[in-house]
């Protein structure tokens, strides 16, 4: 029930992210989420892509640093309160969310957002006990 | 092992009445040879039969490198030029190089104190020496040369540079034993792995590193990436090259100074007054069986201890301690001395670090600043920001702790900050250009 995701360092310098995306491009990797983090020296991209390890690869061949986290994939109804109601039930279980993005595509009628929590097992069945659907990571790469 | 058990093993009493005996030689002939010596004695109200006994060596002035500079070239030389069958200079970064000239007794010396090393370092004929220091001027490679040919072992006059070429090399003809910067030997076992060759499969069994300061645990970090023992070597140009000093493979706790050959003193730098054995300070050393360029109490500018306490391998010798840098590395930042070497003490005590830093001093409205830039690999790297910041903060909080200097840590790519074969470079201090 988990998504693999892959994170890169970047130095905060013109042109670092525009040569990530480059190398991607080049290696036909798609892109199909992404959130970047930025603190003043360095920033960490965070993707979920098509072909991880491909992707990792290509990058680590560049002198990049990469590392893979997992992940998990929620499909929020797609109307106010949608996230509200995942949020309120990770907090009644005490789950903290390190961070989360949206994802591009949408899943039917929902939205789907990833989410990386400190405790990953936990936070799925939280989902799972609440009926929120948890994507596959397969599903979600070929979306 | 031990090249000439008889001269490393002599008992103190002997070994000292030598030196004296020695040095008095010494002395005598500097004064009778070298104008510049005569005119330093006389004007510090000492001659050739001052020297009585091996404590009258603290009357004799110093010598220093503006010294040599100023006696360019061949100024201090003792010996006429038909009996110089070598001449070496070192690498002079500011203004002209200094130089040295060698009798052939001076090569023969030379030769068997690096001898003596090697085979302190567990080194024997049969033994594959790579050599990787540079030949040319710089005493390094010439001088490992002749040392290793004296013992017995093979040598591979490799000379610095062309990396992928020293990995094929030594991969293909075997060797044993490596000779080279501390820092140039992790830059090959890094360009190895980016070939798919593991260190760790060569036969290399010891590495003899020198020629820049490194640490307890950069040492680690070799043993463990290259498969090897690693040994600390001392030397400079001035005093004859490589093999001033050595560990010993059996105890590798600090680093024999061949005594029969050369007088060691610690002073402090500031003042130039003797310190006691086991203090920290600058090593001075006279030189009492050379013949080209003999030197008076020549100041090295290497910060270290002396320590004359028996060694488990049974030499008679006195030990320096690991060399923390030299005199005139050291930074000073707000007031605060600080050596390159201690800030890479601290980074290589942190889980994951790579002993590739670089240290950036500024002035910023009159304020020294100092930035400290690491190296982010996957063992450090983490998706959550948080856990960056942690580790930088760790890092600036261990050297205000340890060093009482406030830093800021920078966290950079891999491969950003420039690796050398040669002397690593540790330090840009922008404060010299402004």
């Amino acid at each position: 029930m988990k998504v693999e995701q892959i994170s890169i360092f970047i130095e905060n310098k013109s042109g670092r992210l525009a040569e990530v995306t480059r190398i991607l491009g080049e290696a036909g990797v798609n892109i199909r989420a992404l959130s970047l983090a930025d603190t003043s020296d360095f920033g960490i991209l965070r993707l979920i892509v098509n072909d991880r390890e491909k992707a990792k690869q290509v990058l680590k061949e560049q002198g990049f640093t990469v590392s893979k986290t997992e992940v998990v994939a929620v499909e929020v109804p797609d109307r106010p309160g949608g996230l509200s109601q995942i949020l309120q039930a990770l907090d009644r279980d005490g789950i903290n969310v390190e961070y989360m993005y949206a994802f591009v595509e949408r899943c039917g009628e929902n939205a789907v957002i990833i989410f990386r929590f400190d405790e990953t097992e936990k936070a799925i069945a939280t989902l799972s006990n609440n009926g929120f659907t948890v994507l596959e990571g397969e599903r979600l790469y070929a979306m | 092992m031990m090249y000439n058990e008889e001269f490393e093993t002599l008992p103190r009493q002997a070994l000292e009445a030598l030196q004296l005996k020695r040095l008095q030689t010494t002395v005598a002939r500097v004064y009778a040879c070298v104008p510049f010596y005569r005119q330093a004695f006389d004007r510090a109200g000492v001659s050739p039969d001052s020297v009585k006994s091996l404590a009258d060596l603290q009357r004799l002035p110093f010598t220093l490198k503006q010294d040599m500079r100023d006696s360019y070239p061949y100024g201090l030389f003792a010996a006429p030029m038909d009996d110089i069958v070598r001449i070496h200079a070192s690498s002079g970064t500011t203004g002209k190089p200094t130089v040295v000239g060698y009798t052939r007794k001076d090569i023969e010396t030379w030769s068997e104190l690096m001898a003596r090393s090697f085979a302190a370092a567990g080194v024997h004929k049969g033994d594959i020496i790579h050599n990787s220091y540079g030949y040319g001027l710089f005493t390094g490679g010439l001088g490992a040369h002749y040392g290793a040919e004296r013992l017995g072992a093979s040598v591979i006059p490799m000379s610095g540079g062309n990396t992928k070429k020293q990995i094929m090399i030594m991969k293909d003809f075997g060797s044993t034993v490596l000779t080279c910067t501390p820092s140039y030997s992790l830059f090959m076992a890094e360009a190895a792995r980016e070939e798919g060759i593991d260190f760790r499969s060569l036969k290399l069994h010891v590495g003899i590193f020198g020629a820049e300061p490194w640490s307890e645990a950069m040492r680690a970090e070799i043993e463990d990436k290259l498969n090897i023992c690693a040994i600390d070597i001392y030397g400079l140009s001035e005093i004859m090259g490589p093999g001033v000093a050595i560990e010993c493979r059996e105890a590798k706790k600090g680093l024999h100074i061949w005594e029969d050959h050369f007088i060691p003193e610690i002073i402090d730098p500031e003042t130039g007054a003797a310190l006691p054995e086991g203090e920290r300070g600058e090593l001075v050393i006279t030189t009492i069986t050379k013949e080209g360029i003999p030197l008076i109490r020549y100041r090295t500018r290497d910060i270290t201890s002396l320590t004359f306490e028996p060694c488990a391998c049974g030499r008679t010798h006195a030990r320096l301690s690991r060399m923390t840098g030299r005199s005139d590395d050291m930074l000073i930042i707000r007031g605060v001395n600080v050596f390159p070497s201690q800030i890479e003490s601290i980074l290589m005590g942190i889980e994951g670090v790579e002993p590739h830093y670089l240290l950036i001093v500024d002035r910023k409205e009159n304020l020294d600043t100092l930035e400290v830039q690491v190296e982010v690999d996957e063992r450090l790297f983490s998706d959550e920001v948080k856990i960056l910041q942690a580790l930088s903060h760790q890092i600036e909080k261990e050297i205000k702790d340890l060093l009482g200097v406030t830093c800021k840590v920078r966290l950079v790519e891999p491969q950003t900050i420039a690796r050398s074969e040669g002397k690593a470079k540790r330090v840009i201090d922008n404060r010299l250009l402004s």
